[in-house]
């Protein structure tokens, strides 16, 4: 590599089209995104080109970073550039996250006692929402939504607990395999993880259709289908973001690109595939169990 | 020093990439952080004009020459470009430029991922700006007429130009996330044999708080708008009282990022009277280690006070009573950063070139600003502050000393590194002089008006507020006009004047004073050892 020449041991790579290609295919999407939801019927083809060309960027950057580890690009200190780069991403996400459970938390234990007349500011309920009183799933004083039941937590979702954690063994064990040089047990591990990433996508798209049809728990549902939507469906978008990652380490799986001591991708996507797990058991505990 | 020497010859095996492409693909942390620090230039400009119209608009009352509406839709513009256009990027400049020079790194640590995060900007900043203009076109919706703050339902009932400015909220974060993540891992792996955390350079600490603060923060801001988004379009009702939400949780949300935000626009430009002060007074910092304690103090106990932000939205009096407590701690480290700069200048032997003059006026003026911080932090005393043009004087005292200024130091400071010039130092000191009498003259009638009642983001006024308002506007033109002053001196120093020696300022130290001026355009190659 001609960079390593001027950059000492640490690699810096020569400049890339990737980071601008970013901006503009962000700054499509977000464009199209806010015509679309206005009903600019134009929006959405900016989003769909927006969007392609974000995927030809993943493509393309990963792809180089890929070429520059094969070539042995990368020391240790870049390596350890990376894993930190990754930590404190996942902390970022943790972080998003925990935005969603903070308004969970705060409808349920301030806003609806408030509103249910609780405290000094119980005179709210006496002007504006009189006889309204605070349980929890609500859809608030002005039953947004119409009648619905809530979602219970012994049913799907408790099997998709099951197989989330179940994924996330399966994963260190495809882990031992590769520290172990052993490429068939990696190889099957991560197949069987990403089976479980899918199930449960699948199973979360059939209860949201429960929950559609036969419930009426929607996106309308005031803070009970509110809270439950964003956070269940933020949740499940990481989910299938962690199953097209796991997908590509698959891939390179298969072309040996890991070896016991050079596997930053694997590490990084397994942590994330961690983080979802344990987003899901707060999910599990506090919307659907509590 | 022999070791640079021998690092420009080895960058000389491989060429310097030219034109076009060296700017817009760029994976070397000065280009990126000259990009950045232009960036910040141009947005100071853009959202200088609107806070100019503000004041020609205040200048007498009555309603001259903007419906209110638009009044509140450029306060909106100006606050957001200052804040994430203006002071971020610059202070994410200092950093790009500064930090792997002083920490003897050859470059950032993620190279190509840091051109991403400054390029998300003008993608941001263009969203922005059609957030501003977009209902100037047919069937393009009412105006933003909530403040920076965005507060629900209001901003609920805004048309599509709010949906522009929500997904600008999350360009932005996403770049100042990314920015961080690069300052951490760069702090973190990439300092130079023998330079512990405890001995590294003082801006650099600085902004490993900062990032800090950003990454946990930031997201909260994002998950936030992503609500507002949802409640606009896809019916939740996070904000919305009859479906159980809460319009007060957006303020929850929005503030427990807001004020941290806060310490994010201060502490870089603390980094840089760290080395500002030292320098001209020719004394190493006094008290390295309080410093860094007093730091983290501020961001640990700034993470958990935002609610100071809304007193009066009916909070139990043990909340309050624990929100001002807190804020009111606060000043204690903060003081004690003041004390920590007055030491360091103490039987020092000062001169007062440009970069120093802005720091005593910051040592000066911050101070005022963070007293009149103290008494709205006060809950029954805030309750009569509480949205009026005191509060309005407060921050600006807050924010143009302790953030702009600090930039502004660290500019003059460092422009002889990047340039390889010296810049005019009488120019410097007329700039100084007319930018901090201008700012005073603007902001400091505003805390009589708010005291007297006038309120804040309202397009007109009672006749008896019009003489301040008359003085402050005419501060405000002076302190407009000035910075074109500083655009002059920039350019003029870009493009020539005294040759600056490689340890620009006499009293200069640190690694960036052992490299060239300018320096070559890989540095520190070969990791410098640390005794």
């Amino acid at each position: 590599m001609s960079a390593k020449e001027h950059s000492g041991d640490y690699f810096i790579p020569d400049p890339s089209p990737w980071p601008i290609i970013g901006m503009f295919s962000l700054l499509i999407t977000l464009f199209g995104g806010a015509l679309a939801m206005n009903g600019v019927s134009l929006g959405s083809y900016l989003v769909v080109a927006g969007l392609l060309m974000f995927f030809y960027l993943l493509y393309g950057w990963f792809r180089d970073v890929i070429k520059e580890n094969l070539s042995d690009c990368y020391n240790r200190q870049v390596d350890t550039s990376f894993r930190m780069g990754m930590f404190w991403f996942i902390a970022s996400e943790v972080f998003f996250f925990l935005s969603f459970f903070g308004a969970l938390y705060y409808i349920r234990n301030i806003a609806l006692p408030w509103l249910g007349g609780d405290g000094y500011l119980g005179v709210t309920n006496e002007i504006l929402y009189h006889g309204f009183e605070n349980a929890w799933p609500s859809h608030g004083p002005g039953e947004l939504g119409g009648d619905f039941l809530p979602m219970g937590a012994w049913g799907i979702p408790a099997i998709n607990t099951l197989i989330l954690l179940t994924s996330g063994a399966t994963i260190t064990w495809a882990h031992w395999g590769l520290k172990l040089d052993n490429q068939k047990q990696l190889v099957n591990g991560l197949i069987a993880t990403i089976a479980l990433g899918v199930f449960f996508v699948i199973l979360q798209a059939y209860e949201y259709g429960h929950a559609y049809q036969e419930l009426n728990l929607t996106l309308e549902t005031g803070a009970y289908g509110s809270t439950f939507y964003m956070l269940t469906g933020f949740h499940g978008f990481h989910v299938t973001m962690g199953a097209v990652m796991l997908m590509a380490i698959l891939g390179r799986s298969m072309k040996s690109h890991f070896s016991a001591h050079n596997h930053f991708a694997f590490e990084a996507v397994a942590w994330y595939w961690h983080f979802v797990d344990v987003v899901w058991l707060g999910l599990f505990v506090f919307v659907y169990w509590l | 020093m022999t070791t640079t020497t021998l690092n420009h010859d080895e960058a000389h095996h491989h060429d310097m990439p030219t034109g076009w492409r060296r700017w817009l693909f760029s994976t070397n942390h000065k280009d990126i952080g000259t990009l950045y620090l232009l960036f910040a230039l141009t947005m100071l400009f853009l959202g200088g004009a609107s806070a100019m119209l503000i004041r020609l608009e205040l200048f007498q009352p009555g309603i001259q020459l903007l419906d209110p509406d638009l009044y509140n839709n450029l306060v909106t513009n100006h606050a957001l470009i200052m804040i994430f256009g203006a002071v971020m990027p610059a202070a994410a400049g200092l950093a790009n430029w500064m930090i792997p020079m002083m920490i003897g790194a050859p470059d950032m640590a993620l190279p190509r991922m840091n051109n991403l995060s400054f390029w998300i900007l003008p993608a941001a900043a263009t969203m922005l700006i059609l957030s501003f203009i977009v209902p100037f076109f047919p069937g393009g919706g009412t105006q933003i007429n909530t403040g920076w703050t965005l507060y629900p339902p209001l901003s609920v009932q805004v048309g599509m130009s709010m949906d522009f400015l929500i997904f600008a909220i999350h360009l932005l974060g996403i770049s100042s996330v990314l920015a961080s993540i690069n300052i951490i891992v760069t702090l973190l792996n990439m300092r130079a044999p023998g330079m512990t955390l405890m001995t590294m350079p003082m801006f650099c600490w600085t902004w490993l708080v900062t990032a800090f603060l950003l990454i946990l923060v930031v997201p909260v801001l994002a998950g936030g708008v992503t609500m507002l988004l949802f409640d606009r379009h896809f019916g939740t009702s996070f904000f919305d009282a009859a479906g159980g939400g809460d319009p007060v949780l957006f303020q929850h949300l929005f503030w427990f990022f807001g004020h941290p935000e806060v310490y994010i626009l201060l502490l870089p430009s603390i980094g840089v009277l760290s080395h500002v002060i030292p320098a001209f007074s020719r004394k190493p910092l006094f008290g390295y280690k309080s410093m860094v304690g007093a730091m983290l103090t501020v961001a640990t106990i700034g993470m958990v006070v935002w609610a100071h932000h809304q007193y009066t939205i009916g909070m139990s009096l043990g909340a309050v009573t624990y929100f001002m407590i807190g804020t009111i701690l606060i000043s204690i480290p903060v003081g004690l950063m003041i004390f920590n700069f007055i030491a360091t200048m103490w039987r020092g032997a000062m001169t007062f070139e440009t970069p120093m003059l802005f720091a005593v006026a910051i040592v000066l003026m911050f101070t005022f600003g963070g007293l009149s911080g103290v008494m709205l932090a006060v809950v029954p005393a805030d309750m009569q502050y509480h949205d009026s043009m005191f509060v309005v004087a407060h921050f600006h005292y807050v924010l143009m000393p302790g953030a702009v200024f600090g930039l502004f130091a660290g500019v003059f400071y460092w422009l002889p590194k990047w340039t390889g010039h010296m810049y005019d130092e009488t120019l410097g000191k007329i700039f100084f002089w007319t930018n901090v009498i201008g700012f005073n003259i603007t902001f400091f009638p505003q805390h009589f008006l708010g005291l007297a009642g006038m309120p804040r983001r309202i397009v007109d006024y009672n006749m008896m507020f019009t003489e301040f308002n008359v003085i402050s506007s005419i501060g405000a033109i002076i302190f407009g006009l000035s910075h074109l002053l500083l655009l002059y001196i920039v350019i003029k120093t870009i493009r020539g004047g005294k040759k600056a020696e490689s340890r620009a300022w006499e009293g200069a130290k640190g690694l960036e004073w052992e490299l060239d001026s300018p320096p070559a355009f890989h540095t520190w190659t070969v990791a410098p050892q640390i005794k």
